[in-house]
């Protein structure tokens, strides 16, 4: 089944756009993208097992961590830089975000929404959140960073970075009403004023 | 379906300026070439390959590359027609300095003029070109191979669809560079090798058997050392003896390999080849593809455990084409094989080499 997410997303770039998916995992978005927008994708992975994926699916993938593997592509070189559920696991995001944008014209930034009510109450209880978008257990979590809808927004503003479309998701639908609060995912859709 | 042939030209100009007459290129070649002349895919030897990738037949003696091609395989002969040419300056088949200088009537030995991937490439050229290929599906080498694969980028990069680059560099390190010459050095200081005039005399065997130890130890690693031998004795114990029976089974490894290549290898080809490794350097502003279309595709693949070529520098080509605009997919595969890998991991490199020219093939008919 088609994520919701992937859905928006496809419908928001514009036909033979240019794409870089950073943390491309399997390529399955990619895949998705070339087929409803015949896209021109690209994707950047670290894990091999689906590299491999990727590349039997006839897709350029570059083997590489994300934020060594920027420095490759030059200035401009995509419409959008999709980074799908990847960013809470990097090091250092302004950095990052800022060489998106050396490459791309728009980012787009989907991710797990920490603020979402059932890890408030895990927390309550007095627990780490385990949910189906943030399915690991503390000492396996491959996330590094915990932040929420309304710390993304704060983000943008700080970093003067324009949102130009912003979608929530919570499990097989749209959220509109409290976002923060209701939605387990968010997709943001910014670029550099 | 398969067949062996030799393919001689009048002549070629060298990049070191010299005329090379009277050429011979020795190929084989796997499969059918369609009738669009659009499925041929070439492959490059390593530096002590040969045009033999694969068996002919089945009773035919091993190819370097047997895994990859056949039915259904990698290089699938049900689609592809494979084509494999002994270097120019190799010793299997192709002219060499062990080959008939025409002008005095004896061997050339070091009368033989230097050369280098580029012309190695200009003589495969003429090859694809008598074979009426105007536009290569995809060119294909390891190590050495690989070098080529690269020139061919450079030096025609309209006569190829896509190329594949393993476990290879665009230049060579310091590192590498000396690997070569203490092989260089073993068989020239080979009381035989006598100037390399032994034509018809004594070969510089210990040299070159020598040569050749040095080099497999750089085509392993560590790991594959110790899974292979560990410190495994031929006898129960130490013989405590300084003498010249191999005593650790590493010991008689090398030296079995060492001495089976001189069976099949010419002294001077491997200096001459050796060279045209050293000389290679398509790095920097080296690294131009002159070429409007931009759709040259290519995947290049390097092996974690690989030291002697290791994965950075194969990392750096596909970091050099995405920075021209190129499409380039690179793959970093978890091997302990060391250099070898690209010989021995078929089954990874088979999967990845399907996906790609399939999609080659995809893009071709856009």
């Amino acid at each position: 089944m088609i994520p919701l997410e992937y859905e928006k997303i496809s419908s928001i770039i514009n036909e033979k756009s240019s794409v870089l998916d950073l943390g491309c995992g399997k390529g399955d978005l990619l895949q998705y993208l070339i087929k409803t927008k015949n896209i021109n994708g690209q994707g950047i992975e670290i894990n091999e097992d689906a590299i491999f994926s990727c590349v039997e699916k006839g897709l350029t993938v570059f083997h590489s961590d994300i934020e060594k593997g920027l420095d490759a592509y030059p200035d401009n070189s995509f419409d959008y830089v999709i980074i799908y559920n990847t960013l809470q696991q990097i090091k250092n995001v302004d950095t990052m975000i800022e060489e998106c944008f050396r490459i791309g014209q728009k980012l787009i930034i989907a991710f797990p929404n920490f603020a979402q009510i059932s890890s408030r109450k895990s927390l309550m209880l007095g627990h780490s959140p385990v949910t189906k978008h943030l399915p690991y257990t503390w000492y396996n979590s491959p996330n590094i960073r915990f932040f929420t809808i309304e710390d993304f927004a704060d983000f943008c503003k700080n970093k003067r970075y324009e949102i130009l479309d912003k979608f929530f998701f919570a499990i097989k639908k749209r959220i509109t009403f409290l976002p923060n609060l209701f939605a387990y995912t968010a997709v943001f859709v910014i670029k550099r004023k | 379906m398969n067949k062996k042939d030799i393919f001689h030209f009048d002549y070629l100009l060298l990049k070191s300026g010299k005329k090379l007459e009277n050429i011979d290129i020795a190929y084989e070649t796997y499969g059918q070439l369609n009738a669009d002349k659009s499925n041929a895919i070439l492959l490059e030897h390593a530096f002590s390959g040969n045009a033999h990738a694969s068996k002919l037949n089945e009773n035919d003696e091993p190819g370097w590359w047997d895994n990859m091609i056949g039915e259904n395989k990698a290089f699938d002969t049900n689609k592809y027609f494979i084509i494999c040419s002994n270097i120019l300056g190799g010793c299997g088949g192709s002219t060499g300095p062990a080959s008939i200088n025409p002008k005095t009537g004896k061997e050339y030995a070091l009368a033989f003029p230097v050369i280098t991937v580029e012309d190695i490439v200009a003589a495969q050229k003429k090859l694809i070109d008598f074979l009426g290929i105007s536009k290569l599906l995809s060119v294909v080498g390891g190590s050495m191979g690989g070098m080529q694969v690269l020139q061919w980028m450079i030096s025609y990069p309209d006569s190829i669809l896509s190329a594949v680059p393993i476990s290879t560099a665009m230049k060579h390190s310091p590192q590498q560079i000396a690997f070569n010459e203490v092989g260089r050095q073993a068989i020239m200081s080979d009381s035989d090798w006598n100037n390399g005039n032994y034509y018809q005399k004594n070969e510089p065997k210990t040299g070159l058997a020598l040569a050749r130890m040095i080099g497999h130890i750089t085509y392993m690693s560590d790991k594959s050392m110790e899974a292979k031998f560990s410190r495994k004795l031929k006898d129960k114990e130490y013989a405590f003896n300084v003498g010249t029976n191999p005593e650790f089974e590493v010991e008689g490894y090398l030296r079995y390999k060492g001495s089976s290549f001189v069976k099949r290898f010419d002294a001077n080809s491997y200096l001459y080849i050796t060279k045209a490794m050293d000389y290679f350097d398509v790095s920097g502003k080296n690294f131009t593809i002159k070429s409007k279309n931009k759709n040259l595709k290519s995947l290049v693949i390097a092996f974690k455990s690989d030291w002697l070529y290791p994965p950075y520098q194969t990392e750096n080509i596909a970091r050099h084409l995405k920075l021209q605009g190129y499409d380039a997919t690179y793959c970093e595969i978890k091997s302990s094989y060391g250099h070898d890998s690209f010989l021995l991991e078929t089954e990874d490199e088979t999967k990845l080499i399907k996906g790609f020219l399939k999609s080659v093939e995809k893009g071709a008919l856009k």
